[in-house]
């Protein structure tokens, strides 16, 4: 009998942890965002993807329709390749075109899809020719910077 | 002469060292070795497993929740200067997850667990209990080590992942209930930035080594205490202290290796 409640107890112990990996991971982790869903894969070409990282979300008009799969360099183009994961549930026309955008002045980055004309959808392997790249925050300080001076010399020389 | 005495000193620290770490690691595998015949009664590893689980249960919640609430409170005051508390949730569940949850656990557990199994092994030996076993022909590495390791192993995550947990249950009651932090905010911003696999996942591989290492400690020193009152008591106080100072180092090696990225 003694031997039996201490195993029960034990039981619930064990029991208890895994509750608490199951909070940690639906609750606080991002088990509940991860789509195990059927996707398919396009691929696309950036000159510069600045910050964007694997599993990054890709959003058209805010919502998540797919994920950054892996991202590679192209020695031929000097570009980096993308490969993105659409959720099969979603379709797009061929002409769509992306973006990589930045939530917030400094938060992650993530790509934006925008829809395009064309009555076919893209399907499983196709390329997104239409890409933009990512801002980077230097370039356009010193875009900024040029202007200035070349505003300022403009005034010396009158 | 001194000098000479100086470096015979030194040559024999170095021995010593080396045949200590040596006889360590024959006792881990002979440990292992017994474990398929420990295995064999699961009852003893159950019991060990309430003994050194259970019963460190409370103060692994209470140090949990405490945790939390503190890294609410202080995580709150640095971030508010940047306008950032809506990060709060994210960075309570990611210093639990990652560090504090496994490290603060291996710290309470080798004082709370390790230290009564060293000193039960050590006066189990004192007291010649365990060369009677031996005389009785019950190897009393596999009767009565072997169980605890593997209870104190089995035990240690499942105490970390509640450490976790709580603590992000203490951050948020301090961060949403208390200061006012956006709920809906301090929730997703911790799903979008806590990975399943990379911090939680490792958090529990962290606490599953610790377990080894904080466990086979005390086994280590309660075995090999000399069977005098002054030694074992020395012995728990070196099983705390040789397992806290292996918890860092095992922990700035695990990070480094795990979120080099």
């Amino acid at each position: 009998m003694h031997r039996k409640s201490v195993d029960v107890w034990v039981g619930l112990f064990v029991l208890l942890g895994l509750a608490a990996l199951l909070f940690l991971a639906l609750k606080a982790g991002n088990m509940s965002t991860l789509s195990f869903g059927k996707t398919y894969l396009i691929t696309a070409k950036f000159d510069n993807i600045g910050g964007l990282k694997p599993q990054a979300p890709l959003k058209s008009a805010g919502v998540v329709v797919g994920r950054v799969g892996d991202i590679k360099f192209d020695d031929k183009t000097f570009q980096a390749l993308v490969t993105l994961e659409l959720e099969a549930g979603y379709k797009f026309p061929k002409d769509s075109s992306l973006k990589i955008l930045t939530a917030g002045l400094l938060g992650e980055q993530y790509i934006g899809i925008e829809a395009g004309g064309d009555t076919n959808n893209l399907v499983n392997g196709d390329r997104i020719a239409r890409t933009q790249s990512a801002t980077v925050l230097e370039d356009l300080i010193n875009q900024f910077i040029y202007s200035k001076a070349a505003e300022g010399n403009k005034e010396e020389s009158k | 002469m001194i000098v000479i005495d100086w470096i015979a000193a030194i040559g024999r620290y170095l021995r010593e060292g080396i045949a200590s770490v040596g006889f360590a690691t024959r006792f881990f595998f002979n440990l292992l070795a017994v474990t398929p015949g420990a295995m064999r009664r699961p009852g003893l590893i159950s019991e060990q497993t309430h003994f050194i689980g259970n019963y460190s249960l409370v103060i692994i919640i209470v140090s949990g929740l405490f945790v939390g609430m503190v890294l609410g409170l202080q995580g709150y005051i640095t971030l508010t200067p940047y306008g950032a508390e809506q990060k709060l949730g994210q960075v309570v569940a990611l210093s639990l997850v990652r560090e504090l949850g496994p490290v603060v656990t291996a710290l309470l557990f080798a004082g709370r667990a390790g230290t009564s199994l060293t000193a039960q092994i050590g006066l189990m030996k004192a007291g010649e209990q365990l060369s009677a076993m031996e005389m009785m022909a019950i190897n009393p590495v596999q009767r009565v080590l072997a169980p605890r390791f593997w209870a104190g192993v089995i035990a240690m995550p499942v105490l970390a992942t509640i450490f976790s947990a709580v603590g992000v249950l203490g951050g948020y009651l301090v961060g949403v209930k208390l200061i006012g932090v956006d709920e809906g905010a301090f929730w997703s911003q911790m799903q979008a930035n806590v990975d399943v696999q990379a911090d939680v996942m490792n958090g529990v591989i962290k606490s599953f080594v610790f377990g080894i290492a904080v466990t086979f400690t005390a086994l280590f020193q309660g075995y090999h205490a000399q069977p005098t009152p002054e030694d074992v008591s020395r012995a728990t106080t070196r099983t705390v202290v040789i397992a806290s100072l292996m918890v860092w180092g095992l922990d700035f090696v695990m990070t480094a290796i795990m979120f080099n990225k």
